[in-house]
């Protein structure tokens, strides 16, 4: 059993999109992170100092752990950003800003 | 006419939100209702999106029925033109001015940069609460997330993180959180409890009153067995283990005075831990407006009001107690706020059912709070080079020195010699461990924005065409 069929879940067309280049497929209605999880990615960010890599932490917008960078905007919650087809979605380094 | 009714903003669409509003427009009140999520529910009915199709949403749910009340009655609601629902609206102040009115201003979602506010003759807080974590060697190791952070996935996103779980820390929530996560496929391999429930099967006042508590619980723990999940009751994950994501994780047994028993350890292979150690309130907004905090919650009177005029709590901000205790507040909140601002004198007696439940969920969770609580020596754990503020990478080290060598001997101080908690989340996360860490009380963070707010936003608020 999985979480979809746990709910009986029939899903509209899943679609594509990008994460560092490499092709991901999500589900409508997803967020970008519940789409990286199903793909079997957990993190998405490397912090300013250490470098250290991140993903969900409180998964309800609060800890601002799973930034990533969607569409060239950095510092979007994964866990509240909805997911669109054809996003691409980048590791974010650091602040995002290229610095 | 429907436009001169007085017109209450509720922010929050979780049970106590959904309550307040439905008893506010049942009479005579104009009500907004401004969340920040897609759909109503709060956390605790957190469903997935439409376009998942989720079929038996109830599947990953207790009490469904009384969301379907709930959700009914709010859609006949808004159909009706009684309620007006904000979805994707995030709060970040609310600010009273002139003549008796506050204005709620908020940034709408997902990209929370435009600015919305609403004017209102009233406010009722109903902004519910977020996990609190004490930081352990490699919590911030991918695959650890919160028990709740699990649960809102699973639950909204139809996701798990992984294939075999631990669940640990304190509390209720990790019950749902490992049966959830187990009916949805995942190997739960441990219930890693640091409290002994059976202290709390010990206390038979709290139990004769609450017999569906009682059978709650019971059927939680069927469902642990029926899924083959090991509870460790007296334990603590004492560090995670992982280079790029978490691998396994180390428990070990406590003794009775909460101190890792030497010798006890023992390593789980697992891709994931979801741990909590309780709930904190979101008291931000609150907090801005003046109003008395209680300790970390919104002080309240017994009709739900604040101290501060034209603003009513309700739920989980007004102290932690689950979904029938915000139920209960919501509706007595409701109904106050409809009663004062119809002018008419607010009578308990039409209200008592909710009272009595009030009540007796107070009664409830004082006696759980008895019973669940950390390891009593958790910081002994904290190795030095942990990291407790995930923002800003300050570690236990870090704090300890400005405590030990600096004469920090405050979450303030410490946070202003160390940036611990000055981060993106604003210490939300942090806070509990550097207070432990540094060996006093957290105290109310007084932050003066609920949440992350663009500058040009910021600079534009109070102009008088910005509504």
């Amino acid at each position: 059993m999985n979480p979809l069929e746990l709910v009986g879940a029939e899903p509209g067309p899943a679609f594509t999109v990008t994460l560092d280049g490499r092709e991901i497929t999500a589900l409508p209605g997803q967020t970008v992170a519940a789409a990286l999880w199903a793909a079997g990615v957990t993190s998405w960010r490397a912090t300013r100092g250490a470098g250290r890599p991140r993903g969900v932490f409180c998964g309800i917008g609060v800890c601002f752990d799973c930034l990533v960078t969607v569409n060239d905007r950095p510092n979007q919650r994964a866990c509240l950003v909805p997911v669109r087809a054809g996003d691409t979605i980048r590791t974010q380094e650091g602040t995002g800003h290229g610095d | 006419m429907a436009t001169e009714r007085p017109h209450l903003a509720v922010i929050g669409a979780g049970p106590a939100g959904l309550a307040a509003s439905l008893a506010a427009a049942a009479h005579g009140v104009r009500v907004t209702l401004i969340d920040s999520a897609a759909g109503a529910g709060g956390q605790f009915y957190r469903r997935p999106p439409a376009g998942l199709g989720a079929r038996r949403p109830e599947a990953l749910h207790h009490r469904w029925r009384t969301w379907r009340r709930l959700g009914d009655a709010l859609a006949a609601r808004v159909e009706a033109g009684t309620i007006r629902h904000l979805a994707d609206h995030h709060v970040w102040c609310v600010e009273p001015v002139e003549r008796a009115e506050l204005v709620v201003h908020a940034l709408l979602g997902p990209l929370q940069e435009e600015p919305v506010t609403v004017r209102a003759d009233a406010v009722l807080l109903a902004t519910g609460g977020y996990e609190k974590v004490l930081p352990f060697p490699g919590w911030t190791l991918p695959g650890v997330v919160t028990a709740g952070g699990a649960q809102a996935m699973l639950k909204g996103g139809l996701v798990v993180p992984g294939q075999r779980a631990v669940v640990a820390g304190t509390g209720p929530l990790l019950l749902p959180v490992a049966t959830g996560l187990a009916a949805a496929g995942v190997e739960v391999a441990a219930l890693v409890e640091s409290a002994d429930p059976k202290a709390f099967l010990r206390r038979p006042v709290a139990l004769a009153a609450h017999p569906a508590k009682v059978a709650e619980g019971v059927r939680y723990g069927a469902r642990l067995l029926r899924h083959h999940v090991k509870v460790l009751p007296r334990h603590t994950v004492v560090a995670a283990h992982g280079e790029q994501r978490l691998d396994a994780v180390t428990v070990a047994a406590l003794d009775t005075h909460g101190r890792v028993g030497p010798g006890t350890e023992r390593r789980i292979a697992c891709d994931t831990l979801a741990v909590g150690h309780g709930m904190l309130a979101h008291i931000d907004l609150a907090e801005s407006l003046g109003c008395r905090i209680d300790g970390l919650n919104v002080a309240v009177d017994e009709e739900q009001r604040t101290d501060v005029p034209g603003v009513w709590a309700a739920g989980e901000t007004t102290g932690i107690g689950g979904a029938a205790l915000s139920l209960a507040e919501g509706h007595i909140a409701g109904r106050s706020a409809a009663a004062r601002l119809t002018g008419t004198r607010p009578d308990p007696h039409t209200w008592a059912r909710a009272a009595r439940s009030r009540r007796r969920a107070r009664e409830f969770f004082a006696a759980l709070d008895t019973v669940y609580a950390p390891p009593a020596h958790w910081t002994d754990q904290v190795t030095d080079e942990t990291v407790v503020c995930r923002c800003e990478e300050v570690t236990a080290g870090a704090v300890r020195k400005a405590v030990d060598e600096l004469g920090a001997g405050d979450v303030r101080t410490v946070k202003l010699l160390t940036r611990a908690g000055m981060g993106w989340c604003q210490g939300r996360m942090c806070e509990p461990a550097v207070a432990g860490l540094a060996g006093c009380e957290q105290t109310p963070a007084r932050r003066l924005l609920a949440r992350p707010v663009p500058l040009g936003v910021l600079a534009r608020a109070g102009d008088p065409e910005d509504d």
